[in-house]
């Protein structure tokens, strides 16, 4: 490069001015781009027009015609295919959230097992990780399915406490609770409870805090809780149970766990809690050492320590990795479709195949699962804001 | 600053190529257009509009066709089930064997000269109609439901090559015998398929509550079946013959004799190629009229010197002081006796692949000719 001329203020050509030169090479590739998508959507829709296909959604008010095996709301073969996709949708949040909830706490256990200083819980919890990550999902969710939900004893053998609960290879059958007339008092008891036990947590600690402990306050509060819990359980009787009976087939009646979701929601929690696990371990690890020396001379026990100390500025690495880790079981839901459980994937596979317009259902399904990752990420980028902040 | 002067330069060179290569019109010519535009009930009043205005309403493909391009790559590309015993599996030797391998076989006869110049793809029941709209196969094989969906969606069917009815199929030992008796059952069956449809329609008609299981591919739904998951399975006779045929126990399965719907299954050719369709629906022709006519594999040769003439345009042979005979497919004229002596006659097939000598012994029944009360008549090659 040439060295600047003894008047600083003489003119830097355009072609050589840096800041010309981003913008023009940011304005270029961002042409690039939009003309490679643009040839791709073009060549797509003009194949699609040649060979026919329409590009619409109006099929969804078309009656769906096909059955789905298990739905949390009511639905019926004459339903659109609309009310079709949203049971597949609901099918796929139940299963996600549950999952995200039981993985992350399975994983907690894992990544703290791992760092453990008995031998024997750190090397199983090694080698779970190391079984989990290194083999397929959907391999995984094969074998849980037809290895170990399918090889329960069959109807005819079912096992059973009581008269409420039974297990079969066909599912896990609990009594069903129907809401009655006492349901919504007794939630208001409930609630009152509640109330009451925090605040004289509340009392408790700031009373602690003064030098005047109030001994037992605490019990108290969890004691009135409870006793609202089940005494106006008994006064105002909010549910009534409906216990699964034996018919010729099936159990009907009550509740029940399918295989297909039991196995799903196995298979993902034990995937993903692996990963988590080793995304929680590498957040501890990641907090200094002077902290947890500082904390044991301070007095804290171990739990202490871990809990009140690591565990909240861990957060700040492990909150990024995690949600990555929770977009990707929310995806690695639409396995279900191998082992049967109608999910939002495969109720969109059937839809395709039954309307004759894959292209439409395919970006719907890619829709969906784009929304439900952003709101997930959205979520999780607002707790992660908020334990950044907790930093001096 | 030459180096980044150079990439800035390169950066609009590429800008520029690649605009140009994005406009170049597709190919317009004489095949008919693709019946599609009647799919949709509220199509997107924007994408259609744009799609219709933007070139004349002209099919994509080269304006060679199918047939060419088949003869050209020198194989044929068919769409088969692969899972499917009867009609197409994969034999202890890693062969594709099967009903409707060998249909694809016999096109392959027709069109390329040798039987054995076929590539064949397994589809789920989910992937086939893409498969086909898409290009990706040149002929599904893959005993498909003929519906009128299916006609004006994924592609034109060939004359029915089987006469299927769905029926279901229960553990022995329930006991049951009729739909009403499986009332509260576990049925299980495969997405994609008109099975799935009819079996809703078919219940809800009796007012029998079932409770179905579905599965994406084949091989879980049946498994599935045999550990016990489901009381019964349901899916095309044929189908259920063939996969019994596999269990460990296949005396504990009884499929009932209810039949729950009309199941044509047939070859499919793409939409918008009436040249090609017409190829796959005279080879399937060719065969029924060849058992009629007393034609097979082992008398082929003899019968190039019959003196019937119906057999002898058949054949391809022109007699002495007349013209030949123009079937106007594009074939050779004597593709049929390509398809005969290498693959055979219709009953050669069903025999070979469903006969008394295999675990399934079907009865023609419908599937005989129109001469011995079934449903197989060939239009005359004349």
């Amino acid at each position: 490069m040439t060295p600047a001329p003894d008047h600083p203020h003489a003119a830097v050509p355009p072609w050589r001015d840096v800041r010309v030169l981003r913008i023009v090479a940011q304005a270029v590739a961002l042409l690039v781009v939009a003309v490679l998508i643009g040839i791709a959507v073009r060549n797509m829709l003009m194949a699609m027009e040649a060979r026919g296909l329409g590009f619409g959604f109006g099929f969804l008010n078309r009656s769906a015609g096909f059955e789905i095996s298990e739905s949390p709301i009511p639905y019926r073969p004459s339903d659109t295919y609309g009310t079709a996709f949203i049971v597949g949708l609901l099918n796929t949040l139940f299963v996600s959230v549950i999952g995200i909830v039981l993985a992350t706490v399975l994983g907690i256990i894992v990544g703290v097992a791992r760092l453990s200083p008995n031998w024997l819980v750190n090397k199983v919890a090694a080698g779970y990780v190391e079984l989990m990550r290194n083999t397929p999902l959907l391999v995984q969710l094969f074998i849980i399915y037809f290895a170990i939900f399918l090889q329960l004893p069959s109807v005819g053998d079912t096992l059973a406490w009581g008269e409420g609960v039974f297990l079969n290879q066909r599912g896990v059958f609990v009594p069903g609770p129907q809401a009655q007339a006492g349901l919504v008092p007794w939630l208001a008891l409930v609630a009152a409870g509640v109330v009451v036990a925090i605040g004289a947590s509340r009392v408790a600690s700031s009373r602690e805090l003064d030098g005047r402990p109030v001994p037992g306050l605490r019990l108290a509060g969890i004691g009135v809780l409870l006793v609202l819990v089940f005494g106006g359980w008994a006064v105002t009787g909010p549910f009534a149970f409906d216990l699964p009976v034996r018919e010729r087939f099936n159990f009907v009646g009550g509740l029940r766990l399918s295989p297909e979701f039991s196995a799903l929601l196995f298979g993902l929690v034990i995937y993903t809690a692996a990963f988590i696990g080793e995304v929680v371990r590498g957040g501890i690890q990641a907090v200094r050492r002077g902290q947890v020396e500082a904390a044991r001379a301070l007095g804290l026990s171990e739990g202490q320590t871990l809990r009140l100390i690591v565990f909240p500025q861990a957060m700040r690495v492990i909150v990024p990795p995690l949600t990555s880790q929770y977009l990707n079981l929310a995806k690695n839901s639409s396995l279900a479709v191998a082992i049967g459980y109608p999910d939002l994937f495969k109720v969109g596979q059937t839809m395709a195949n039954q309307t004759g317009q894959p292209v439409p259902v395919l970006v719907l399904i890619m829709g969906t699962y784009l929304a439900i990752s952003l709101v997930t990420s959205l979520f999780m980028n607002i707790y992660n804001r908020r334990v950044q902040v907790l930093e001096r | 600053m030459s180096g980044s002067r150079l990439s800035f330069i390169a950066l609009i060179v590429l800008a520029l190529v690649v605009t140009a290569c994005g406009d170049t019109p597709p190919p317009s010519d004489a095949v008919s257009q693709a019946p599609g535009a009647s799919l949709d009930v509220d199509p997107a009043p924007d994408e259609s509009e744009d799609a219709e205005e933007s070139e004349a309403p002209a099919p994509e493909q080269p304006s060679e066709g199918r047939l060419a391009l088949v003869q050209d790559r020198g194989e044929l590309i068919c769409g088969v089930n692969g899972s499917l015993p009867g009609f197409s599996f994969l034999d202890s030797d890693g062969n594709n064997t099967g009903f409707d391998v060998d249909f694809c076989r016999a096109v392959a006869a027709a069109v390329l000269g040798d039987s054995e110049a076929v590539e064949y793809r397994a589809l789920s029941a989910d992937q086939r109609g893409p498969a086909l709209q898409t290009g990706e196969v040149d002929v599904l094989i893959r005993n498909t439901t003929w519906t009128v969906s299916r006609d004006t969606q994924w592609g034109l069917f060939a004359p029915t090559t089987f006469y299927d009815g769905q029926a279901i199929m229960v553990n022995a030992d329930l006991g049951a015998e009729t739909l009403e008796d499986l009332e509260g059952a576990t049925i299980c069956v495969q997405t994609g398929t008109t099975t799935e449809l009819n079996l809703a329609d078919a219940f809800g008609q009796i007012g029998v509550e079932i409770d179905p299981q579905t599965f994406a591919d084949i091989d879980p739904t049946y498994q599935a079946y045999e550990e016990g998951r489901c009381d019964a399975v349901t899916s095309d006779r044929s189908q259920l013959v063939g996969r019994r045929s596999v269990f460990e126990n296949p005396d504990d399965h009884v499929i009932l004799d209810a039949v729950i719907s009309k199941e044509p299954l047939g070859p499919v050719a793409p939409l918008g190629d009436d040249e090609w369709f017409n190829v796959i629906k005279w080879v399937t022709y060719a065969t029924i009229e060849a058992e009629e006519l007393g034609i097979d594999s082992t008398n082929v040769e003899e019968q190039l010197e019959s003196d019937n003439p119906v057999v002898l345009r058949l054949l391809g042979v022109t007699p002495e002081g007349t013209d030949p005979f123009e079937s106007g497919l594009g074939l050779e004229p004597d593709w049929v006796v390509d398809v005969i002596s290498q693959v055979g006659n219709y009953a050669e097939i069903y025999d070979r692949n469903l006969g008394p000598s295999t675990p399934f012994d079907l009865e023609r029944g419908l599937n005989s000719l129109w001469t011995e009360g079934g449903l197989l008549y060939a239009p005359p090659y004349r």
